[in-house]
Parts: structure tokens; sequence; C-alpha cells
């Protein structure tokens, strides 16, 4: 069995109050070289059968991101439990 | 004349704003998110709160309701529909209307009385009002900050479609002090602030938030006697 992961991330126009929170907070744990902090959404889909990367693309098009203000990406990771069960 | 109201899981002003639609003068019809049905009205209501929980994103959960699907064709079709808060959020999900509501600018929960700019009053919501007039009603959310690409910004500009601008301060962030929308036609508006909780003097800091909903009566009554209907056609 295999996951669709989907990450999405604001524009890179759109402003991200928080990243900049997370940014200030930084000098406070002795960071000084970080010049950006932008955060995004990971959202991992299991299939119940083979991963279907046209269907989590569309699920990810139509309500996991809004095009308006978002980017997503789609990739098939397979899983550690998997792959170690396989190798047994 | 009948208005709607939907309520949605986790909606919070949906009381209030059949509240005030009683109270200028319309019929109040409660309508549920999971229902398709719209019985009838003659124009709906879409509350604020945080429908779904807000999960996702604001009113991306929303959009999926059964009831929407059935508005969203409607108000393609002229039904005139107002969205306060969450359900201005609800509009932008569903692409009825353009941009995005995003978390404000400086991370705060505002909730004050606020003063706005009223830009124009063609639409089915704001016949009763004169533009540039200025109205105070309470601003309450975490997720107002309105953004849209500058073409998009620009467009809303120069078709006159931007329905209120905050005044006297900015209380989210957003963009070019944008407080209200409308869509091409007129009919649909969303709204960030709570013209719901300003309709009654004992509760609100003005009863400036009367005329969107006296202005959808005045629309729907010209409509329905084919005169009267001011500026609420474009």
């Amino acid at each position: 069995m295999a996951r669709v992961v989907v990450d999405v991330m604001l524009k890179p126009e759109i402003l991200d109050p928080q990243g900049q929170a997370v940014a200030n907070a930084l000098p406070r744990l002795g960071v000084s070289d970080v010049s950006s902090v932008r955060i995004g959404r990971r959202i991992e889909i299991e299939f119940a059968g083979e991963p279907d990367l046209a269907t989590a693309r569309e699920i990810a098009d139509k309500l996991l991101a809004n095009p308006v203000i978002e980017d997503f990406s789609i990739r098939v990771e397979e899983q550690a439990g998997d792959a170690a069960s396989v190798s047994a | 004349m009948r208005i709607g109201v939907v309520t949605f899981p986790g909606s919070l002003d949906d009381g209030d704003a059949a509240r005030a639609v009683r109270i200028a003068g319309g019929e109040a019809v409660r309508l549920w998110h999971g229902d398709a049905d719209l019985h009838g009205v003659d124009a709906v209501v879409l509350p604020g709160g945080f429908s779904y929980g807000d999960a996702l994103r604001c009113g991306a959960i929303a959009r999926f309701a059964p009831v929407m699907e059935t508005i969203v064709d409607a108000a393609r079709g002229g039904l005139p529909v107002l969205g306060i808060c969450n359900g201005f959020q609800v509009l932008c999900e569903a692409h009825l209307l353009p941009g995005a509501l995003t978390r404000n600018q400086h991370l705060h929960f505002r909730n004050r009385d606020q003063h706005l700019r009223i830009g124009t009053t063609e639409t089915a919501w704001t016949s009763n009002f004169t533009e540039g007039e200025e109205i105070l009603i309470p601003v309450k959310n975490g997720e107002g900050c309105f953004v849209a690409d500058t073409k998009t910004l620009d467009a809303l500009e120069a078709e006159g479609r931007i329905v209120a601008w905050y005044t006297r301060g900015n209380p989210n962030g957003s963009q070019r002090d944008i407080a209200a929308i409308t869509n091409e036609a007129g009919n649909v508006v969303g709204i960030m602030p709570h013209p719901e909780h300003a309709v009654e003097a004992l509760t609100g800091p003005s009863l400036d938030g009367l005329g969107f909903f006296t202005s959808a009566l005045r629309h729907l009554a010209g409509a329905a006697g084919g005169q009267l209907t001011g500026g609420a056609t474009r």
C-alpha cells in the first residue's frame, strides 16, 4: 500500500503572517541567519487500493488548495513499514 | 418577502441574521446546510460563524454542503445572496466572488465597532444607502484579510464592485481597505463586518446594518412589482 502526499503552500506573492511570526521568534532561540519562514500544510491521503494520483489531484485542486492563494504539489510516498515487510 | 438564513454546523450568527430580516420587515426562513431545497425563498443570507470548525480553510467545507450547490446555481441566475463574515468566506470559496479571506495580518482576532464607507449602492443589498455614506457596524474576525491579485483588485475598483471600504482604521490588513465586494451582476455581496449586529439600539452601536436588509426587501419588491428597483439591477 502507498499513500499520496499533498503539499499546499501559499503562493509566493501572498503574505504569510504566521511564517513571519515564527521568523521573528528565531532570534530568541539564538538563530540569526534565517531570512524567511513560510508555513504550509501537508495532507496524507490513504487509498483503500492502489494510490490514484488523478483522483488525488482532483481532491487537491477542488478542496485541499484554494487556487486563488495557494499552490500544491502531489507525490506518492512508499511507507517505511511496507518497505521493511517487503525486505523481510 | 421571504429571506432564507442558512445554518451550517458551527454557524453563530444565524439567529441574529434571521432577527435582522424580521426587524427589516421580511419573513426569515431558516435553511439547513444538509437540505438542498431553498423552500421558495426570494433571497439568502449566509451568516457568520465557524462553519465546519473552519477545517482546512474558512468556508472550504461549507462550499460543498448540499444547500450551497443549490445556492450557487440560484445565485448565478440572479438570486440575491448576502454572505456575512464566514458567509463571505464561503462565497469566495464557492467562486461566486473573487479573491480570498486570509489570516489577519497582525494575527490577532479583532472585535470592535468599525466605520465603513459605502462604495456602491448598485447592488441588491445596498440600494438604501448613499454612495460615500459612512456607517458604523461591528467587525469580529480572525481571518478577514481580503487578498486578490492586482488585476482583480483593479477590476473591482474600475467596475465599481467595492461595496464598502474600512475607514478610520483597517482592522485586518485587507488589501485596499476592502470590507465588502459584489459580483458583476450585483446580486451577490460579501461583507466581513456584521450588519446583522447593528439593527437595534439596545445591542448595536447603530442601526446602520438594517440598510442591507431593507435594501434587499426593496429590491425584491421592485422585482416583483416591475418597479421601484432603484439601482439594484446593473
